[in-house]
């Protein structure tokens, strides 16, 4: 009560208007707009808030997250010139043992690739290299064509008939046709602008293991 | 009990029940302004029967697919095993799928049909832009309803094809690959994926396509419908304050449109029952194998309604520009109201330039449609490179060619008695 007379002391628009006028009291218009663009903006806020936890349960699972635990292969039975391939994060993983001609190949078309130092390509810093991999017989990637996802294809023999003469060995996407070398780096004239990803790994003696970075902790 | 006054003095008061019903609930008021009251052009033509066809179909997919949705298994091990269920099982439980698969490839011939009298006779131009983009947003709306629907049966088409399509998103720059990961909500197209898609499916998007229809035929309630004189015939009206070149709604469009519904449903149950797979065109062969993460079909191609866009997508090499240009030109559309400065509405008086447009576009249209089934390869490729240039062209140039001039357009609509 004290505050109300307070508010007739300093002749305080409100107060005034609680006092005298009830419903025929001149409306504040300026007060009016201003207390509902208030109401409206934290509303806003609110909803914003709100929608958080709405959005956030499309995020991968905490089983998801489990399921795309680290996964190993024993390199040592991998022959070379053989592919295996492994699931890790329900991705393909093609690991290939290249023999000393495979990686012999990868120097002589440069020219013929679109990122051949693969600087805008996807893959940790100790596969930046022009062989793209840790250890330069074993060739990590994730056999998901970068253009839309499909699976490329192994094509590792030279001159393979319907990928021409000039083929030194690589990954043939059946679906649009991008072609990649034994390092998965991407041809010219694919519809693939950049080279397969490769995943985090690392090698301990003969064990790879996919989704361990080979410096740090997991991926 | 007081018989309630009808608004129109010509129709007698109601009395008992219809006289009760009547003061509670506005069905009279209703019937008045939107159907005997509601006064269409008189010299509609066979264009204009596809319009309430896309309604019936849409009631047709709701009621099948309610059906469905009883059988069906969401899940990533039991959704394809439940479709086979439905398939060789469920009492009838075939037909229900054949018609909600027919229905869906049904639902875009009757749609493309729809917009392509649009073109013709100029009815997205003012004063019905609105209605035309509550149209638009229709067909948006059933493009993803379709593609959540084809990832359902959990085929390995269906697989594959939500990769592909999910995938455009991470050409999207900076927030590309975590966008990705968040549609799918997990490392792959997963059980999650399959799960979001089909309440997406049943729930979702339903929803938001019936509001859309609402307010499609509320904004054509408003501003009438157009004709093939491209006539405002609310501009000449009788003494009755009515337009002159009107016809009520009912009778006279709603019995033509039952009409339409039987003929259509003659060539729709034939499809059903003869070719439901339409030669793989509705039904596609590599989706009668379980969805296989590990092996992709030898050709992946969306379901004929959309292939289009994806000979499009597939006609640029840079995969980042191919989605932008596919998706720019599935937008292309919401901007014809602003593009098309001719004078006139309707293609019958205007001059040789914007009906020569228009031609080359719906061949463009139709010839993008059959490169996008085939592969990616040789002269496909620069066929689709040519065509999807006439294709941005027909929208570029519109401002330019559709300014020539015109044939002077009469007062009153072409009409000849049968």
């Amino acid at each position: 009560m004290a505050d109300l007379a307070k508010g007739i002391e300093n002749n305080d628009p409100l107060v005034k208007g609680l006092v005298e006028g009830g419903i025929d009291a001149p409306v504040d218009d300026s007060r009016r707009k201003f207390l509902t663009a208030a109401t409206a903006a934290a509303a806003g806020v609110g909803a914003v808030f709100v929608a958080i936890p709405f959005l956030s349960t499309w995020a991968p699972s905490e089983r998801a997250k489990a399921l795309g635990a680290p996964t190993e292969l024993d390199l040592s039975k991998l022959e070379p010139g053989q592919m295996a391939v492994i699931i890790w994060r329900k991705q393909q993983i093609y690991v290939v043992h290249r023999t000393p001609e495979m990686l012999s190949s990868l120097g002589n078309h440069d020219a013929r690739l679109k990122d051949p130092t693969s600087s805008n390509s996807d893959q940790p810093d100790y596969a930046k290299n022009p062989i793209r991999a840790i250890r330069p017989d074993f060739l990590v990637l994730i056999g998901i064509c970068t253009h839309l996802g499909c699976l490329p294809k192994p094509r590792f023999d030279k001159a393979v008939p319907e990928l021409g003469a000039d083929w030194p060995g690589g990954f043939f996407c059946p679906c649009h046709g991008s072609r990649f070398d034994l390092a998965g780096r991407v041809f010219a004239g694919s519809p693939a602008s950049v080279n397969l990803r490769i995943p985090p790994y690392s090698i301990h003696d003969s064990t790879l293991v996919v989704g361990v970075d080979s410096a740090k902790g997991a991926a | 009990m007081a018989a309630t006054p009808s608004p129109n003095p010509s129709v007698p008061a109601a009395k008992g029940f219809k006289a009760w019903l009547y003061r509670r609930l506005p069905v009279q008021d209703f019937i008045e302004t939107q159907l005997t009251g509601y006064y269409a052009p008189k010299n509609f033509n066979i264009w204009y029967f596809f319009g309430s066809l896309a309604l019936v179909v849409l009631v047709l997919q709701l009621v099948t697919g309610i059906f469905l949705t009883m059988f069906y298994k969401v899940g990533e091990n039991t959704a394809f095993d439940s479709v086979e269920f439905i398939m060789r099982e469920v009492n009838w439980g075939w037909l229900m799928r054949y018609l909600h698969s027919t229905g869906a490839s049904a639902f875009f011939i009757v749609v493309y049909l729809h917009m392509f009298r649009a073109f013709l006779y100029g009815s997205y131009k003012a004063p019905r832009e609105l209605l035309w983009l509550f149209g638009m947003f229709v067909y948006l709306a059933l493009m993803a309803e379709a593609f959540f629907g084809y990832v359902l049966p959990w085929g390995n088409m269906s697989f594959w094809g939500a990769q592909v399509i999910v995938n455009l998103f991470g050409t999207i720059p900076g927030i590309g690959p975590g966008l990705v990961e968040w549609i799918r909500g997990d490392y792959g197209i997963a059980d999650a994926t399959l799960n979001r898609f089909f309440a997406l499916h049943v729930v979702a998007v339903p929803l938001a396509l019936l509001l859309l229809v609402v307010l499609h035929l509320v904004a054509l309630r408003q501003t009438g419908s157009n004709n093939p004189d491209g006539i405002e015939i609310k501009e000449r009206l009788g003494p009755n304050g009515k337009p002159l070149d009107g016809i009520p709604f009912h009778p006279y469009y709603t019995v033509k449109d039952i009409f339409g519904v039987g003929v259509f449903f003659i060539i729709f149950a034939m499809v059903v029952f003869f070719v439901p797979t339409f030669g793989g065109l509705f039904l596609e062969a590599p989706n009668f194998e379980p969805a296989n993460p590990l092996s992709t079909p030898e050709h992946i191609a969306p379901v004929w309604y959309f292939t289009p866009y994806y000979a499009i997508l597939r006609a640029v090499p840079d995969q980042r520009m191919g989605a932008l240009l596919m998706a720019l030109s599935v937008m292309a559309f919401l901007f014809v109201p602003w593009l098309d400065r001719s004078p006139v509405k309707s293609m019958r008086y205007r001059g040789w330039k914007s009906r020569i447009a228009l031609a080359i576009f719906a061949v463009t249209f139709i010839a993008l449609m059959y490169l996008g089934l085939q592969p990616a390869e040789g002269l496909y490729v620069i066929l689709a490179r040519i065509f999807t240039v006439l294709y941005f062209a027909f929208f570029i140039l519109m401002p330019f060619y559709s300014r020539e001039p015109s044939k002077p357009v009469p007062e009153r609509v072409t009409y000849h008695a049968h």
